[in-house]
């Protein structure tokens, strides 16, 4: 957040949260919503049937250029050349000690288009480290103020969206996307089956001017059968389940994605990219502290911070911790030294000058149900 | 919302009922609404001595830790037990079963720190 000046900027919706009786709370140099009614309620809401969030916080690019995959694949851990028009792909932009810029999603549009989206707390950082960077034919438009971010997540959204996109929702692969049109926007739309919950479910990336209308017209729609307007609150209790780390928690410019079990994403047969010395030298060492999922029996929760221990020795910290209503426990994600880290390892948190039991747990806590 | 007649609160968003020498505490409505789905509730132990105003505990909700300051000082003579096993009570009845402990007091005069109903009102219309 390089807003120094304290004003808190606004999302297009901003106006829809007040009336809808959203709690506003500073987030990423915004006023977002923490919550509507209640935490609880609206996770449960986009576990059984589906919720609607505002991102619209969260920054957009555009980018557009012949070089766009190559030069992005030497400032970032995963593939993007190799991506086709129509696929979404999570990547971490990352500094020369392998710790990470931001955590990201490019979406391939076309041949030469792409969206990047970007944190909103990252977004004037990475926004400054993409212009800086750019080489070749890259070309980058900011597209913050100008566009919104409308996320329907939970298991009915392909029912309850597809009446208002013109393309077939279900034939969608999830970490796809496509140019739709969309009922009440002037223009198609950015559509893409991605999200942050842990469930099924789309984000429309609309015009700013369209935003209220877009979401006015899905809430009326399915409000009475149980679609939720949705707050922060409850996404991060869902991404915490579903395992899905947050930039400033289980990642940051210290904390390599190898340490926040990105393995998957680092790819080390790319010729070179920002950090790959760093980061093969740490995974050949082995000997890094990791983000570990943790379950607690009692009811205290876990808070970021609180530290971690081992026979009364302190081997690492809380990194995130909420109660896990999917779960039935509350849990936690951790770093801790690799002696630590093995599943089912018992330690304990420190709240508040008392230990309490915690095992480590294999990550996601909840995976939904197979449709 | 009103506040309930009878009682007695704290800037720290507590209430006080007292019987006697013994003061029944918990959280108002306006705490319990501005905390959301409370899941958590830390209580001193039965016989602790408190001092008024002091940190004695903590209410959990799903994002937040927040102290309780307690309203008055003395010894703890109960606490309710209903709310480890159902912590969102508080929520749901926060000036009744929702109830947090009760205390003893070690001077009755303390009250005179405490605010009514329509000071309290006023309180949270202002925050």
């Amino acid at each position: 957040m390089t807003d120094v000046s304290g004003v808190l900027r606004r999302t297009a919706l901003y106006d829809v949260h007040l009336a809808l009786g959203g709690r506003m709370v500073p987030f990423g140099g915004f006023e977002m919503p923490v919550q509507y009614s209640s935490i609880l309620k609206e996770h449960d809401a986009v576990r059984k049937r589906a919720g609607l969030f505002d991102l619209s916080h969260m920054g957009q690019f555009a980018i557009s250029g012949v070089d766009v995959g190559t030069w992005a694949e030497a400032l970032s851990i995963n593939k993007v050349a190799n991506m086709k028009p129509g696929q979404a792909r999570y990547n971490v932009f990352t500094n020369e000690r392998g710790g990470a810029h931001d955590d990201v999603i490019f979406y391939r549009l076309a041949e030469d288009r792409w969206l990047l989206v970007v944190n909103a707390g990252n977004a004037d950082k990475m926004w400054a480290h993409v212009t800086a960077e750019r080489s070749g034919d890259v070309r980058l438009t900011d597209l913050r103020g100008e566009r919104a971010l409308i996320a329907i997540q939970g298991p009915r959204s392909v029912q309850w969206l597809q009446p208002f996109v013109d393309a077939d929702l279900a034939a969608m692969k999830y970490y796809s996307c496509a140019e739709a049109p969309v009922r009440g926007t002037r223009e198609t739309v950015v559509v893409a089956r991605t999200g942050y919950t842990g469930e099924d479910g789309f984000e429309l990336f609309v015009p700013s001017d369209d935003a209220t209308a877009v979401w006015d017209a899905l809430l009326a729609a399915h409000r009475g059968a149980g679609l939720e307007p949705c707050g922060l609150g409850a996404r991060d209790v869902l991404r915490l389940e579903a395992g899905m780390p947050l930039y400033g928690h289980e990642m940051d410019e210290e904390i390599t994605p190898l340490q926040a079990g990105l393995a998957w994403a680092i790819k080390f047969d790319k010729a070179a990219f920002r950090g790959k010395e760093a980061l093969a030298a740490q995974r050949d060492a082995g000997d890094y502290a990791r983000i570990v999922g943790l379950a607690m029996d009692g009811r205290v929760p876990a808070r970021s911070g609180y530290p971690v221990l081992a026979g009364g020795a302190r081997v690492g910290e809380i990194r995130s911790g909420s109660l896990g209503p999917s779960v039935g426990k509350n849990i936690a994600t951790a770093l801790v030294a690799p002696a630590a880290a093995a599943d089912g390892t018992a330690l304990t948190v420190e709240v508040r000058g008392a230990e309490h039991a915690a095992v480590v747990t294999p990550m996601p806590f909840y995976r939904r149900p197979k449709a | 919302m009103a506040q309930p007649a009878g009682l007695l609160y704290s800037k720290e968003h507590e209430w006080v009922k007292l019987d006697g020498d013994v003061a029944t505490v918990g959280i108002t409505d306006y705490a319990q609404s501005s905390l959301g789905d409370i899941v958590y509730v830390e209580l001193p132990r039965i016989g602790a001595a408190l001092t008024q105003f002091g940190s004695i505990g903590v209410v959990e909700s799903v994002k937040a830790v927040s102290d309780i300051f307690t309203p008055v000082g003395g010894e703890v003579t109960e606490t309710n037990a209903a709310i480890e096993g159902d912590p969102a009570l508080v929520n749901r009845d926060p000036y009744g079963d929702g109830w947090l402990y009760k205390v003893k007091l070690d001077d009755v005069g303390q009250t005179a720190e405490l605010m009514s109903p329509e000071q309290y009102e006023k309180l949270t219309v202002e925050a």
